[in-house]
């Protein structure tokens, strides 16, 4: 990518941050890292919480994004509720997460497969269905690594836990107009 | 004496709670019979969008919420859950559209689109939450009839509990369900890592991540001697129960600990049979340690 693309990502990403409840507070970052120590995955991720806003603010957001950072994030809420500044940081990593499944830098994540995948079962039938969401997540990733969850899903079957025909809910029609209809008001 | 109590709540009960994790649907109503709570399931509810639906789209996932309150609103009464995740994101829509003029005009908007409304007068209640706070320790306690001091629990709260939003308990460290399981009686481990994150959908996309912070927290459930783990939330529940082998390996230590929902452990103490509180949904065993660890008192 273009460092004047990147740059113009980073400026679009932050747009949007400083439109959350307390996204401004993202320019008081001090670096001091709390987010990052207080991170449970940090540890998996390429870029740290960190490290994730020193490269915003340098214009280097297509780093963080190419690299298999942002969906290692949890959504524990450690580093909202620690950071001295204020920041909520968990909400900015949803950001980078829709920002990425928007440009489609997020081709071959597992993460956001799952994400999408969630989404669709959703909108089809207006609840989580968790054999419909498995499915549709092994068939974007890797059929083969539905495998081993063969055992797994046996256990859930004969203890009557799994449900395996997905049942859509009454109002859905409405529902999908609801969905629409905030569509019209702009994509995020 | 038992300590009367009449309450009213609308009640949601989530996703997962419908199949894999019915167990602790079927457990909630058991104990809120007990406790004299009425549950109103409220009608025709949908998905609260969760935490997989917001990297997707935040708007939509705030009106899948919104939908859900909106229901809550024309029943009038606080409404109830019991997964952590619609707990925190049904939480975070009010929080936001009270917040967000704009938001909430615009989600207010769409929700018309489809014949509803919403005016932002819910307020979304955990069971767990409910239980310690509405009803406290004397109509818990006055319902206990099994001995359950035999019995040393490790509490795990979750991580979407208490945070973001820390205004029921401390965001760190809850004490919350060590509260109530002491006035059940049974033993608290000394047990830090009640609010540490259990991994939730790496278990899945990332299992190497997944399954070491689920197995940091089982291995220290064990090593505080622990017999059993208990939890307030589905995802939890199932990584905690279900790759206890494999985590094992991944941090070197027997993982092998029964599993169960703080309403299992409630119903257990009132005396209530296997089949009400669906023990037998178990992957871990629950009910054989109960049967052997808890007595007629």
């Amino acid at each position: 990518m273009k460092q004047s693309e990147a740059k113009q990502l980073s400026e679009e990403l932050l747009a949007n941050v400083y439109a959350l409840p307390k996204g401004e507070k993202i320019k008081e970052c001090i670096q001091c890292g709390t987010c990052s120590a207080s991170c449970p995955s940090s540890a998996a991720m390429e870029y740290s919480p960190r490290e994730i806003i020193a490269a915003l603010r340098a214009g280097m957001l297509d780093r963080v994004l190419n690299a298999n950072t942002v969906w290692m994030c949890v959504s524990c809420y450690s580093c909202t509720v620690r950071c001295p500044a204020g920041i909520p940081f968990t909400d900015v990593m949803y950001e980078l997460k829709r920002l990425e499944v928007d440009k489609g830098l997020s081709k071959g994540s597992n993460g956001a497969a799952m994400a999408t995948a969630f989404a669709e079962t959703v909108d089809k039938y207006g609840r989580n269905v968790e054999t419909k969401l498995l499915q549709n997540y092994f068939l974007r990733t890797n059929p083969l690594k539905a495998l081993p969850q063969v055992p797994l899903a046996m256990k859930l079957f004969f203890k009557g836990r799994l449900e395996l025909f997905g049942r859509k809910i009454k109002g859905l029609s409405g529902l999908r107009k609801m969905l629409a209809a905030i569509e019209e008001n702009g994509r995020k | 004496m038992i300590i009367a109590t009449s309450r009213a709540y609308s009640y949601f009960p989530g996703c997962s709670l419908t199949a894999t994790n019915r167990a602790y649907d079927v457990s909630t109503r058991s104990v809120a019979d007990v406790l004299g709570v009425q549950l109103s399931e409220l009608e025709d509810w949908n998905c609260c969008g969760a935490t997989a639906y917001l990297p997707i789209r935040e708007k939509r996932s705030f009106v899948l919420s919104a939908r859900n309150l909106a229901i809550a609103e024309r029943q009038g009464r606080d409404l109830a859950t019991i997964c952590n995740a619609c707990y925190v994101v049904l939480r975070k829509t009010n929080k936001y559209m009270a917040e967000d003029r704009r938001l909430h005009d615009e989600v207010r908007g769409a929700l018309k689109a489809g014949g509803m409304d919403y005016r932002g007068t819910v307020r979304v209640r955990h069971f767990l939450e409910i239980v310690v706070n509405d009803l406290g320790e004397d109509a818990v306690r006055s319902r206990v009839k099994r001995d359950l001091s035999g019995l040393k629990v490790a509490c795990y709260s979750g991580c979407q509990l208490s945070r973001p939003f820390d205004d029921i308990d401390d965001a760190e460290f809850p004490k919350i369900m060590e509260r109530l399981v002491g006035w059940l009686g049974a033993e608290v481990a000394a047990f830090p890592l009640g609010a540490k994150c259990c991994g939730g959908l790496t278990m899945t996309t990332a299992p190497d991540t997944g399954q070491l912070l689920t197995g940091k927290i089982l291995k220290g459930a064990k090593e505080r001697g622990a017999d059993c783990v208990a939890t307030a939330c589905p995802l939890c529940q199932i990584n905690l129960e279900a790759y206890q082998e494999k985590v094992g390996e991944v941090v070197g230590a027997d993982c092998h600990v029964p599993v169960l929902y703080f309403t299992q452990l409630m119903g257990s103490a009132f005396g209530l049979k296997p089949k009400a509180l669906a023990l037998g949904d178990s992957l871990t065993p629950v009910e054989a340690l109960l049967a052997e660890k808890v007595s007629a008192s």
